[in-house]
């Protein structure tokens, strides 16, 4: 890979990284506050059916998430297990298309 | 081989490797939790009978180290950012420690919450 596509890579790992450590620290207060007295199917859907708040966090989560975890594990691929070349770029594409569609859909069930 | 470990058994190289593997084990972590969301497109009914199964104490542990693990990567990769980002300052010696504390702080009030 290019340097420039390089630094795109990095900057984009870093500006996802601080979006996720804003959404990591919500959905770890709202998962303690969740679990207190079990969780419930109805009780997860009270709190996030029909809502665009939740809705749009999620999505906002997810698709920070499709771009921060395949770059990390771009590096650990690279560094660790010395994969280099296209194989390289296209399971990166492949993990980042994985999660923001598994995820969306996810989002999308407990809102919709 | 000696001089190689003895220059990476410190806190920093320990931060190095929490950081890579709890990232590699949320990655892997990430489909099953989508699926596990997903059952709600079934009905509630669906999601419901997923999350009893999840009752058990297997998964209950599961799910406190996944906790430990979410924290302890961002409580890390906060330290990184602050140590790229902010420029050396004597403090961020302290930042390891916070780091872990913070960490299991988040893990314990789950771990309080969930039994």
């Amino acid at each position: 890979m290019s340097a420039r596509g390089q630094v795109y890579l990095w900057a984009a790992q870093r500006i996802s990284a601080v979006l996720l450590a804003f959404c990591v620290c919500v959905h770890l207060i709202t998962l303690i506050y969740a679990v207190r007295g079990g969780l419930s199917a109805a009780e997860i859907l009270a709190r996030t059916h029909a809502s665009i708040g939740w809705g749009t966090f999620y999505a906002v989560f997810v698709l920070a998430v499709a771009v921060h975890a395949p770059i990390g594990l771009r590096t650990i691929l690279a560094e660790w297990l010395g994969w280099r070349g296209t194989a390289l770029q296209v399971v990166t594409v492949f993990v980042a298309l994985a999660i923001a569609v598994l995820g969306l859909r996810a989002v999308w069930a407990v809102i919709a | 081989m000696k001089n190689d470990w003895r220059a990476r058994n410190h806190p920093a190289w320990w931060a190095f490797i929490v950081h890579r593997l709890s990232g590699v084990a949320l990655a892997l972590f990430l489909p099953l939790h989508f699926w596990a969301l997903g059952q709600a497109l079934q009905g509630e009914a669906k999601l419901e009978s997923f999350l009893r199964w999840s009752d058990q104490p297997a998964v209950k542990g599961a799910e406190i180290l996944l906790v430990l693990l979410l924290a302890a990567h961002m409580t890390g990769g906060l330290r990184l950012l602050m140590l790229e980002f902010l420029g050396w300052r004597d403090w961020q010696k302290s930042l390891l420690a916070v780091a872990a504390g913070t960490t299991f702080m988040f893990a314990l009030v789950f771990l309080l919450n969930l039994v």
